[in-house]
């Protein structure tokens, strides 16, 4: 029975992700239009350009809102070209590992209320319930995806991929350790890995039990490597088009290439959900969605919730990736092994004090806040344009 | 030559203080730029639905002017195709059946798609025979039918000339320069030649462009 509806579950949600994926691109490119003032794609509408169908829908254009079908049904029927020269077998198996290591990695977010020791017999809305080492095992598969990339751009025997794949995996392992800093800090104020703990923890302390309350340098590390790990703007320079031609996909095209732009989207979701999740309560929201909420359509109110949560974020990450310039790739690894790893181990080290001398959690606040100037301070005082002042040298 | 070490200037990049290290500042900045431009108007001319605003100036198809008896003004002197730089005119030149020119165009042929829409050959041609229209949006379904041949210039000129979109730059209705009878010399002014007030009728240069014409010839 459970298996069943284990199976229900799986299905739905795969299919969801699907959907939202495809509809994340035309929201993307909305995005991009609005901030570049301009329109964005609005022609497209559910005709598909049949005449019957197009008699049925009078030729309205629904605002674009076909342009994923349009988009999907192009990749699925576009020939498949398969250069001569990439190695046959890892350059098919690499968008797969893509998709899987992705979806995979969605299957213990919860993405509504979930049975807590409080009241046992709620729905459980996650795939795999009581997962004690919830976010560990999303961020083993998740960076699982890494070897998409390093097999893309390997198998497809062309230097500007295998450039991008370089990039990739020296960038996600830099990445992965702060990432790791920043949630073991939350995983600490709970005591649990597990996903579901951490939501209904801060959803029994209310509004101000949000994790982001004690702990926004936790968060702001974490958001800015899962910036990373995902390979978003500002650091996407696995696939910086502007210089590596698209990098590690140059090859692919096709539903091989959409398949890698599935997992990019479907990691978009599950990183804005864990967001939500770690560090902005979950399904929790004052007076419409407190945990003892028991109205009717309270759970769907509750899933509504979250969802709005992540679906902020990825806006933000969309909004985001027009507004900052991609960083040079010695910055990208100086923000991770100068900055934000020492930041997130001081950080972690603090809350360490903190939990041993049983202190307020409210200490954190100032904590952070302290931190995060004192490493500006540091950033200023110790500045690293000492080495291109030499050059003045020569002048004189 | 190897660049001498004093040669070099090196130019350190303005140091940062602690509002600018600490970044969220100025990448928050960075997003409240991006936001309200979320919530302008857009800028996008939807084309097929709504017409483009060009500049009155806008060089697009050209078109073959007539004269005031209706012929075609062009004497075939190939000006227009010696300018081009995208060698995209052909013309057939044949004597005129007309008394007051020695020849006309038999064949004259635009490649409207090796066009650059430059706005040379208007501005070779010694009759103003050939000008660009504001007409942008110009289609076809075969490298052929984007040959423009004779008639079809012409009619574009009579197309244009009824909708009343005459490119401003006009002069079609006067007649150019070189189709008129020479001025006796004694009849221009004292020293200039056509100076800045004895402007000839035919001529509609600016007035910088006559200032710098009379500065010419006087100093001359
Ligand atoms: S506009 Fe320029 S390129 Fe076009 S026909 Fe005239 S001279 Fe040639
Ligand atoms: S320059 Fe003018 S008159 Fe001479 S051939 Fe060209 S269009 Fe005809």
């Amino acid at each position: 029975m459970s298996l069943l509806v284990t199976f229900v579950i799986i299905v739905v949600v795969m299919t969801a992700i699907l959907g939202i994926n495809s509809y994340l691109i035309l929201l993307e490119r909305k995005t991009a239009a609005w901030i570049q003032d301009r329109v964005g794609p609005n022609r497209v509408g559910f005709d598909l350009g049949l005449p019957f169908l197009k008699r049925l829908t009078g030729g309205f254009h629904f605002w674009g809102l076909g342009q994923p079908i349009a988009d999907g049904l192009k990749f699925l029927f576009k020939e498949q070209v398969v250069p001569a020269h990439v190695d046959k077998v890892l350059y098919f198996v690499a968008p797969c590992v893509a998709v899987i290591t992705a979806l995979l990695s969605f299957a213990v977010v919860p993405f509504g209320p979930t049975p807590t020791s409080a009241n046992p017999d709620v729905f459980p809305f996650v795939i795999a319930p009581n997962i004690d080492i919830g976010i560990v095992f999303v961020f083993a598969v998740s960076s699982l995806a890494v070897y998409a990339i390093i097999l893309g751009g390997w198998a497809s025997n062309n230097k500007y991929s295998m450039i991008g794949a370089l990039r990739s995996s020296a960038q996600i392992i830099s990445y992965e350790i702060p990432l790791g800093l920043s949630i073991l800090v939350v995983a600490m104020m709970t005591g649990s890995l597990n996903l579901e703990k951490i939501v209904a923890r801060q959803a029994e302390d209310g509004f101000f039990g949000w994790n982001i309350w004690f702990q926004p340098l936790a968060w702001l590390i974490f958001f800015t490597a899962a910036l990373a790990e995902t390979n978003r703007l500002p650091f996407d320079l696995p696939e910086c088009e502007q210089e590596l031609v698209g990098g590690f996909h140059t090859e692919y095209s096709a539903i091989k290439f959409v398949m890698f732009f599935l997992g990019e989207y479907t990691h978009m979701i599950t990183v804005s959900y864990l967001t939500a999740i770690l560090f902005f309560g979950g399904w929790h929201f004052p007076f419409i969605a407190e945990g003892d909420s028991t109205y009717p359509g309270a759970t769907a109110v509750k899933i509504l919730v979250l969802a709005g949560k992540a679906a902020l974020f990825i806006f933000f990450i969309m909004v985001l990736r027009w507004s900052l310039p991609r960083f040079r790739y010695d910055q990208l690894m100086r923000l991770a092994w100068i900055v934000l790893i020492p930041l997130g181990l001081l950080n972690l080290v603090f809350a360490m004090f903190v939990r041993h001398w049983e202190l307020s959690r409210w200490w954190l606040l100032p904590i952070s806040v302290v931190l995060f100037v004192a490493a500006g301070l540091i950033g200023t005082l110790v500045s690293t344009q000492e080495k291109r002042v030499i050059g003045h040298a020569h002048q004189a | 030559m190897p660049i001498k070490p004093e040669e070099v200037r090196w130019v350190a990049p303005p140091r940062m203080g602690l509002w600018e290290r600490l970044y969220i500042p100025a990448v928050l900045q960075g997003l409240g730029t991006t936001l309200s431009h979320m919530v302008r108007p857009a800028v996008t001319q939807q084309f097929p639905d709504e017409e483009p605003k060009l500049p009155p100036n806008y060089r697009g198809v050209h078109r073959l002017n007539r004269d005031e008896q209706g012929r075609v003004k062009c004497v075939a002197c190939y000006l227009c195709a010696t300018a081009c730089p995208a060698h995209c005119i052909d013309i057939v030149a044949a004597p005129s059946p007309w008394p007051d020119r020695e020849k006309y165009p038999e064949i004259f042929v635009i490649d409207e798609l090796r066009c650059i829409y430059c706005g040379m050959c208007e501005e070779a041609c010694p009759v103003d025979a050939i000008e660009l229209t504001t007409l942008y949006d110009l289609t076809g379904l075969t490298r052929r039918e984007m040959l423009f041949d004779k008639e079809k210039l012409l009619s574009v000129y009579d197309q244009t000339a009824a909708a009343g979109t005459d490119p401003p730059r006009t002069r079609r209705g006067r007649l150019g320069p070189a189709s008129e009878p020479l001025v006796p010399i004694n009849q221009l002014g004292p020293s200039s030649g056509v100076g800045a007030n004895a402007a000839h009728p035919s001529d509609n240069r600016t007035d910088s462009e006559r200032a710098v014409a009379a500065k010419a010839s006087s100093e001359a």
